[in-house]
């Protein structure tokens, strides 16, 4: 069989593992297996490890150690920021009927979150609509708030689009409202594409949740975090051991918590500036050619406002699902917004936000470049597209 | 995800591309659910002087399923009569296919309707000459 060259580009999906971090990881699976609620030494290692580990987190969001919990991953941290508050304020005020505001391109952990709490009664939610290009505009949202909104919960970039929000100024102008309200409005921010490009640091942010994830940072799946501003309380989703203050009992995923807190390390210690600029001129490089090469393509999402590794394509007379099988035979990974891809058969929630119609959501392609792709990978990657977008239209009827 | 078979298809489509002077054409789907199917049929006799689907085209734009089950189609239909033709079941391209998605089912559906499409125009154009 042909060797085909493989090019990942789906880094928004999940990355691949640094080796930096499996590195730091391996001493916590065979030999330092202790359970880090223990009194012996191996349970003292352990502990030790998950304290630095919560002490590295810490430094990179600028906030204290105290108010880093381990999760799952960010659809955990997710459902414990939301439902966990509302079920608090719900249980320290009998009769309460909390409301929430979310934006209509938040990822589907926040929107299935805040959908399932409104099914069962427990909250009213507001979903703020957002501009052509993806972004959240700051006035329809402080328009969308009511007496008892207690939580305004924004994307802090896009996973399909890419689009960076703008959580400073939603965390500024929420403050303001704030000093002026009975009921306080907490802020939470699922950041997990932004980790790797934007500042993180809390209190500038003003956030008082913030959910992360190890496997989009080239840290492992099935760990992830939430920072949780202290004197914010929530009810927690699982009970069981009294870890992390009750809010989320469990056995610490030790090594999972090492590759984090190293995959998050990387992130601050590398010349964070230069590999964004590395990434953005290939990502632009990109861009620039596909432009060049295929006719009918349309770019989703604002230019500016965005993380420098995500492109979003639709190219019409296409179909996305198509495409992606196409360009798997090459070598070659990327993702889609077509309904055809999901198992719904409803285009992508992200693009019918930007009212991008149905036939041309069908089209899109996603593509998200990351830390380990070069040059090469952009040539080989457009002249396949070329070739495939080529091959499906002259395959099309229309 | 895909069934082998179903890879096989969509990477190698069977008799794909436009027909000249085609006998029946039908068009099905739209571009809003992302699925047009266009199947072409040329039809001749066999030597009971019963009409056949002597040749068979499609053009296609759709997901990998939609452009397996139009060249799967475009298989068990050549050279059967048309009323044998039109006896392939709504879900028996997908099971000649190995199984498809439950989601993906519709684009049997479609296949189906896009032949059903195609010779409705043929005995269509027959009536008028």
């Amino acid at each position: 069989m042909v060797s085909v060259k493989k090019v990942y580009l789906d880094n928004a999906a999940t990355t691949p593992v640094d080796s930096r971090v499996l590195k730091a990881m391996l001493p916590y699976f065979e030999n330092n297996f202790g359970n880090a609620s223990s009194l012996h030494q191996f349970g003292l290692d352990a502990r030790v490890a998950v304290d630095r580990a919560q002490k590295k987190i810490a430094d990179f969001f600028a906030c204290s150690k105290a108010e880093i919990y381990f999760t799952s991953g960010a659809t955990e941290s997710n459902n414990l920021a939301i439902w966990g508050l509302i079920q608090r304020l719900r249980l320290d005020q009998p009769g309460f009927q909390p409301h929430l505001i979310v934006s209509s391109i938040e990822h589907d952990a926040v929107l299935e979150s805040v959908r399932a709490l409104a099914a069962r009664g427990l909250a009213e939610v507001s979903y703020v609509p957002v501009t052509a290009r993806g972004v959240v505009k700051v006035e329809k949202l402080v328009a969308a708030v009511k007496a008892n909104t207690v939580l305004v919960s924004v994307m802090y970039v896009n996973n399909e689009i890419g689009t960076i929000q703008p959580i400073e100024k939603i965390g500024a102008t929420i403050a303001k409202l704030n000093r002026k309200r009975p009921q306080k409005i907490y802020f939470h921010t699922d950041a997990t594409q932004a980790l790797n490009y934007c500042d993180c640091r809390v209190s500038h942010l003003g956030v008082d949740l913030l959910s992360f994830s190890g496997h989009k940072i080239y840290g492992p799946k099935g760990i992830g975090g939430l920072y949780l501003k202290s004197g914010v309380v929530l009810e927690p989703l699982f009970f069981g051991g009294h870890q992390q203050n009750n809010i989320r009992p469990g056995t610490y995923n030790v090594s999972g918590i090492v590759g984090l807190a190293t995959a998050i390390d990387l992130i601050g210690a590398s010349n964070r500036q230069r590999e964004n600029q590395r990434i953005e001129k290939l990502r632009d490089r990109l861009i620039a050619t596909v432009q060049r090469e295929i006719s009918g393509v349309v770019l989703n999402g604002d230019l500016v406002k965005r993380s420098p590794n995500n492109a979003n394509f639709v190219f019409r007379g296409v179909e996305g699902e198509s495409l992606v099988l196409l360009l798997s035979e090459r070598g070659i990974a990327v993702s889609t917004g077509s309904a055809c891809s999901s198992g719904s058969l409803e285009p992508s929630h992200v693009l019918a936000a930007l009212g991008l119609a149905p036939e041309l959501a069908h089209g899109s392609l996603r593509v998200s470049l990351g830390r380990f792709n070069r040059q090469t990978d952009i040539d080989y990657f457009v002249t396949e597209l070329t070739r495939a977008v080529k091959r499906l239209r002259k395959m099309s009827p229309l | 995800m895909y069934s082998e078979k179903v890879l096989d298809h969509f990477h190698h489509p069977r008799n794909q591309g436009k027909m000249k002077a085609a006998d029946g054409i039908g068009q099905v789907g739209n571009p809003v659910c992302g699925d047009i199917m266009k199947i072409y049929i040329k039809v001749g006799q066999n030597a009971d002087s019963v009409p056949i689907i002597e040749d068979i085209k499609f053009e296609t734009l759709g997901c990998g399923a939609a452009i397996a089950t139009s060249s799967m189609l475009t298989e068990m239909a050549k050279g059967k009569t048309i009323d044998e033709a039109l006896k392939i079941g709504k879900l028996e391209i997908a099971q000649e296919l190995g199984g498809l998605p439950e989601a993906k089912l519709h684009c049997s559906i479609l296949a189906h309707d896009g032949l059903k499409a195609a010779v409705a125009d043929y005995r269509q154009n027959k009536n008028k000459s």
